[in-house]
């Protein structure tokens, strides 16, 4: 028996001519984060339903918490639990009865559910807010109270199918946070998302998923190195020393990149000798320097080399927005 | 215990060895669907005020130009008719509910937990039937007040409202089956409204089959609702037996209604359950 908390073995499914997963196989320590970070249709929600038991795979199979999808899946459901893409509380119910009715259908007794109830609201800062009818929430109230629905049953192991998606950056830091402190308490995370900084923030390790199969594995680390190395990045307080500036690293160094729009110029660098050597020679040369700096590689970049292409969709851009 | 619980932090990572049994999964489930009714009545408008007007509208409007040459006059003869109808209308409430449960992600939300796979599908039906239900007390108490009356006795009279139950027990695999094929509440009521509307008229429901051209009074006279309306008329006392010229189910209309709901049950229901998995499982 193997000691992973989630484990995909080499799952396959198809839809008719179309293979939407292609053998993807990973595991996840128990208590640990795994990012599944992918663009749109690149499988990632497909995995993630196989995984869940929503969906039978057409070969391969999974283990949550050491049990078997296939075999046993009534099982995984009791261990597990699922925020999917959307919401899905019932929007004509009040957040208590959300709780309530998923912690009756667990098999939880009504005193377990009320309190529960209680301490996840209470957590979620949704007290005020549980006795209302979950049509009138915000958008981030909404994504909480489905967090919350899923945990009512203390599940070891959660699934969350891009759970920031459509939050705005304040809701997602809250939301970050509630999740860090879950790991803290030893819950194992299998989290899908295109947000690269997301993977970044939250994920121990990550796996990279494009066209149905795992392109990348590793920690955020890992991914970053293999990246390639850290570049050296110069501004100068004045255009008319570009010219200048760039002999110099040139001089110091390999290739220069230069961005005349933001007087910034670029190059490759082994570290931190490079960088102080840099910053003498421009303090000898005379050369006013606004910002000096290594800049490692972001799981953008990482992203953009393994599959060839940005992780373009609109959500995404507005990421990119946000952590400019 | 409670307060161990209580005071145990968020995640104790028990495996909850308890599971409730599905009649406890079917009572939650059905006491979701009916708070959904509770803080939405308009949906209660396809069993209340729609035939309602039904029944003012033929009763006022058509009532004086049918010829129903029973004694208790239209009023009468109608109320039956209206009432399987209304019945017949549950399948419009399975298949919306049911479809907006698939399109808001609550039907995956329900597989991914630890219970009975037909603790919703039970759960849609019986919920279903208690709405509809409520159609029929409303639909008799309009009768009561228009002059429609009960000329028999109680176990006739049981008789006829339990044909209906199972008529609507029958719809409910009707509902099912569309609401598993249909992407939207828009779609399913586009279907619906084409299909079950015509054929809820091509009856004996609205009026005497008699006076219909040849051809359509056999379709209508074999249509599964002139049999179960003709059973309610005959057992409420609201029309005589009808002539050796009728079709066979309509001269054993009880016995035919009977046949009816549980052949279409039977067929019904596989097609439905199928096409519900499909929908979930395939996706």
């Amino acid at each position: 028996m193997s000691t992973a908390a989630i484990e995909a073995i080499d799952l396959v499914k198809r839809f008719g001519d179309f293979t939407a997963v292609d053998g993807v196989s990973f595991a996840a320590e128990p208590g640990s984060v795994l990012g599944m970070l992918g663009p749109n249709g690149a499988g990632k929600t497909t995995t993630v339903r196989m995984m869940t038991t929503l969906s039978r795979p057409t070969s391969g199979t999974a283990r949550v918490a050491g049990f078997d999808v296939l075999k046993e899946p009534d099982q995984v459901r009791r261990a597990m639990g699922l925020t999917a893409q959307s919401a899905t509380v019932d929007e004509l119910l009040t957040g208590r009865e959300n709780l309530r009715m998923i912690g009756e259908l667990y098999g939880l007794d009504r005193s377990t559910v009320r309190s529960r109830s209680d301490e996840l609201l209470e957590r979620f800062s949704l007290t005020e807010a549980g006795g209302r009818v979950v049509k009138t929430y915000s958008g981030g109230m909404r994504r909480r109270i489905d967090l919350a629905v899923s945990l009512i049953a203390t599940p070891p192991v959660l699934f969350l199918d891009e759970p920031t998606t459509g939050l705005d950056p304040r809701s997602r830091v809250e939301l970050w946070e509630v999740l860090r402190d879950l790991v803290r308490e030893g819950t194992t995370l299998l989290l899908t998302t295109q947000y690269l900084e997301e993977a970044d923030q939250l994920a121990d390790r990550i796996i990279v998923i494009d066209h149905g199969s795992v392109i990348a594995a590793g920690t955020p680390l890992q991914l970053k190195q293999q990246s390639g190395a850290a570049a050296l990045v110069v501004t100068v307080s004045h255009a008319g020393d570009l010219g200048r500036a760039q002999e110099l690293m040139e001089r110091l160094g390999g290739e220069v990149y230069v961005d005349a729009g933001a007087r910034q110029l670029t190059t490759p660098s082994e570290g931190l000798r490079a960088m102080t050597e840099a910053a003498e020679a421009f303090a000898d040369s005379g050369i006013e320097v606004d910002d000096l700096g290594l800049k490692r590689p972001t799981l953008d970049d990482v992203f953009l080399r393994l599959t060839g292409h940005r992780a373009e969709d609109a959500s995404a851009q507005e990421t990119l927005e946000e952590t400019a | 215990m409670s307060s161990e619980i209580a005071t145990s932090p968020v995640t104790t990572h028990a495996l909850h060895s308890s599971r409730a049994g599905l009649p406890a999964q079917v009572r939650t489930l059905v006491r979701r669907n009916l708070t959904h009714i509770k803080r939405m009545p308009e949906m209660l408008m396809d069993v209340t005020i729609q035939p309602v007007m039904f029944v003012l509208l033929f009763a006022y409007v058509f009532g004086g130009s049918i010829q129903t040459g029973t004694a208790g006059g239209y009023r009468e003869w109608l109320l039956p008719g209206i009432m399987a109808q209304t019945m017949a209308f549950a399948s419009f409430i399975v298949a919306i509910g049911l479809t907006n449960d698939l399109d808001k992600g609550i039907i995956d939300r329900l597989r991914a937990l630890p219970i009975s796979r037909s603790a919703v599908v039970i759960a849609r039906s019986i919920s279903s039937l208690i709405h509809s239900s409520i159609g029929v007390v409303v639909m008799s108490l309009t009768g009561l007040i228009v002059g429609w009356r009960i000329h028999t006795n109680l176990p006739k009279a049981v008789l006829a409202y339990a044909l209906l139950l199972l008529w609507g027990f029958a719809m409910i695999w009707v509902g099912m089956f569309v609401g598993s094929a249909m992407r939207s509440v828009e779609a399913v009521q586009g279907v619906m409204f084409t299909t079950t509307f015509p054929i809820t008229f091509l009856a004996n429901t609205f009026a005497p089959t008699e006076a219909m051209p040849s051809f359509l009074r056999t379709i209508a006279e074999w249509n599964p609702i002139s049999a179960l309306v003709q059973a309610m008329r005959e057992l409420w006392g609201n029309a005589p037996a009808l002539g050796a010229d009728t079709a066979l189910p309509l001269r054993h209309p009880v016995l035919a209604s009977v046949l009816w709901s549980v052949g279409l049950s039977l067929i019904l229901a596989p097609l439905a359950i199928r096409a519900f998995r499909n929908r979930t499982e395939k996706a």
